[in-house]
């Protein structure tokens, strides 16, 4: 029944109460914006996800599977140099940045589908900039990320992974999953204001998906790579982000000064070229 | 001012007539617009246009599909840029000033928009949090905008379950929850069934009344606009055709064909009549889907 009777407002009825819908909010301005619709849009995404945990469920497979077939068998072969730990603790930090990664590419594909949606269109119109719609949209995808990677993180400790659970450890763990999802999302929304359509996007995604994985130090030490892999994932956020973790959750050798450093630039200057291009989108 | 509905004629005088509406003379204009083009490639989609639309009233443009009503809106809106010519919203520069001219609007667009995934509430608390509105008096403020609309009892249900009429409501309710002093809808009831357009109709006026904000609606539903708007634009290939109340362009063309002879039991002109009077051959040539929407809406009256 979509005639419903056209109610007066509520204030009317009682003239103690405020009639709000006539009272303007005031703007927050400043450097206060930006943190309130990152709020905004990180809630709108727990919200879709506690209306609808299939994606949670079904996105928990594949980095399952990896770490069930994939780490156990090599696990058994050896033939990888871990630097002495058992392969499918190697292997763990890798797959959650991974599943980390796909969610974040998705962001492209739904950014157009907003856009295609008249979603985008609406919150362009309102008091927010681009940049912040943006940051807000590249955080919500390290929100999910993040629940993503509690899950994996569950998995390989049934699998009897060592980690660490030094809750500061934990917070660098999530640092580095946000970061690295901020970045990836950021390049997918960014590839999606430069190719516009989904279905060029759906491709793309899926080209440079996979390159991306298999350029990183995800499966195997960068020591085992050829030359021109090495370079590759000298340049690969996606390698960082690997390192970072292992380095907080194993204890490996790492770098976490330069991990997070090349991550928080990454990211920076990813905002800043997807918040550039988000015009084109609502053209 | 009253909560109560007024008539037409009440508002008209009110809008014009009331020290309590506008601080400032200049922000009596709403909009305004002067020589405003855009071009998508080589077709002038909107064509030097002049429209300035009063503080308080409810103003329609009007025009066959193509016209150049939507993009006309998005440049009012800042979504797209204002190449040549100059858009204003209450004195703000909707080139320049952007952040200041979206604060004041509420904008309902062409497509159905509410996002599927969220219920009603969650829809319209999101576009509370990004017109910041504070926490303490965000749950109230949503209720109240879900209740303007009638959607109090649906509110909880996910908006992807909604009929196409609730769904526009509920973007009517995301529009009002930040009290916008402009109001633009486009194409309000475009595509909905004759029962669910009058109902958002009605909304739309109740919410005008209450709130006495300035409306700005595109449709090319002629009746509607003859029934509910204050004065109305005919818009015909990107520029403004005739200009007026309903009862004067209606008024005007009848005159008109007086003048030239036609009889005085011949039918009162409509606002379509108007139209065609204005875009003449035009019409047949370039807006194919003129004649598509006269035949729909013939079947939806039958239906209604
Ligand atoms: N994104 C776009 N790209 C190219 N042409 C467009 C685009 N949007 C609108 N147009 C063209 O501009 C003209 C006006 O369109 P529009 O403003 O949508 O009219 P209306 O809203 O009155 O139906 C039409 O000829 C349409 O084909
Ligand atoms: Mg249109």
């Amino acid at each position: 029944m979509s005639a419903a009777p056209a109610a007066p407002l509520p204030a009317s009825a009682d003239p103690a109460a405020r009639n709000l819908l006539l009272v303007p909010p005031t703007p927050r301005t400043g450097w206060r914006l930006l943190p309130a619709r990152v709020g905004a849009m990180c809630a709108v995404e727990l919200q879709k996800l506690r209306h609808d945990r299939t994606e949670l469920y079904t996105r928990a497979i594949q980095p399952a599977l990896w770490l069930l077939i994939f780490g156990e068998t090599f696990t058994r072969i050896r033939a990888i140099p871990t630097g002495g730990i058992p392969y499918l603790d190697y292997l763990a930090p890798g797959i959650i940045a991974q599943s980390a990664m796909f969610i974040a590419i998705f962001y492209g594909i739904m950014i157009i589908w907003e856009r295609d949606a008249g979603i985008l269109t609406k919150l362009l119109v309102t008091p927010t900039p681009r940049a912040a719609l943006v940051t807000g949209k590249a955080f919500a995808a390290g929100v999910k990320a993040l629940i993503q990677a509690v899950v994996v993180i569950v998995i390989a400790a049934l699998l009897g992974v060592a980690m660490t659970w030094n809750p500061l450890k934990l917070l660098g763990v999530a640092a580095a999953v946000v970061l690295g999802s901020a970045f990836f999302s950021c390049l997918s929304m960014t590839i999606a204001g430069i190719v516009l359509t989904r279905d060029r996007l759906m491709g793309i995604g899926q080209a440079i998906t996979m390159p991306l994985f298999f350029g990183s130090n995800a499966l195997y030490p960068v020591s085992v790579m050829p030359g021109w892999l090495q370079t590759i994932s000298r340049i690969n956020p996606l390698s960082y982000q690997v390192n970072a973790l292992r380095g907080l959750l194993l204890g490996t050798p790492s770098n976490l000064l330069v991990d997070f450093g090349v991550l928080l630039v990454a990211a920076a200057l990813s905002i800043v070229a997807a918040s550039s291009l988000l015009g084109r989108l609502a053209r | 001012m009253t909560y109560d509905r007024l008539t037409k004629a009440d508002r008209l005088t009110e809008a014009g007539g009331s020290a309590e509406v506008g601080d400032i003379a200049e922000s009596r204009e709403a909009v305004s617009c002067t020589g405003l083009v855009y071009a998508f490639g080589d077709t002038n989609a909107v064509d030097g246009l002049d429209l300035s639309v009063r503080e308080g009233e409810v103003f329609g443009l009007l025009g066959p599909n193509g016209a150049g009503k939507t993009t006309a809106i998005r440049c009012v809106t800042t979504l797209l840029p204002v190449p040549v010519g100059m858009v204003r919203v209450f004195g703000n520069d909707a080139a320049g000033d952007r952040m200041a001219v979206r604060r004041l609007l509420g904008y309902v667009p062409q497509q159905l928009s509410a996002d599927s995934g969220l219920t009603g509430r969650e829809n319209v608390v999101l576009f509370a949090r990004v017109f910041d509105v504070p926490r303490r008096e965000r749950a109230e403020r949503v209720g109240q905008a879900l209740a303007a609309v009638g959607l109090s009892d649906a509110a909880d249900r996910l908006a992807g379950t909604y009929s196409g009429g609730m769904v526009r409501r509920l973007e009517l309710a995301q529009a009002l929850v930040s009290a916008p002093r402009l109001l633009i809808l486009d194409e309000p009831t475009i595509g909905l069934d004759p029962i669910a357009r009058t109902g958002v109709w009605e909304h739309i006026d109740a919410v005008r009344a209450a709130t006495g904000m300035t409306v700005l609606v595109t449709t090319h539903y002629m009746d509607e606009a003859d029934q509910y708007c204050d004065r109305v634009a005919l818009m015909h290939h990107g520029r403004i055709r005739a200009l007026g109340t309903p009862d004067e362009l209606r008024a005007g063309l009848g005159e008109r064909r007086r003048a030239e002879g036609a009889s005085d039991t011949a039918p009162p002109p409509t606002l379509e009549d108007v139209f065609r009077d204005i875009a003449g051959s035009g019409l047949d040539e370039r807006s194919g889907d003129f004649r598509d929407v006269r035949s729909t809406r013939r079947t939806a009256s039958r239906v209604g």
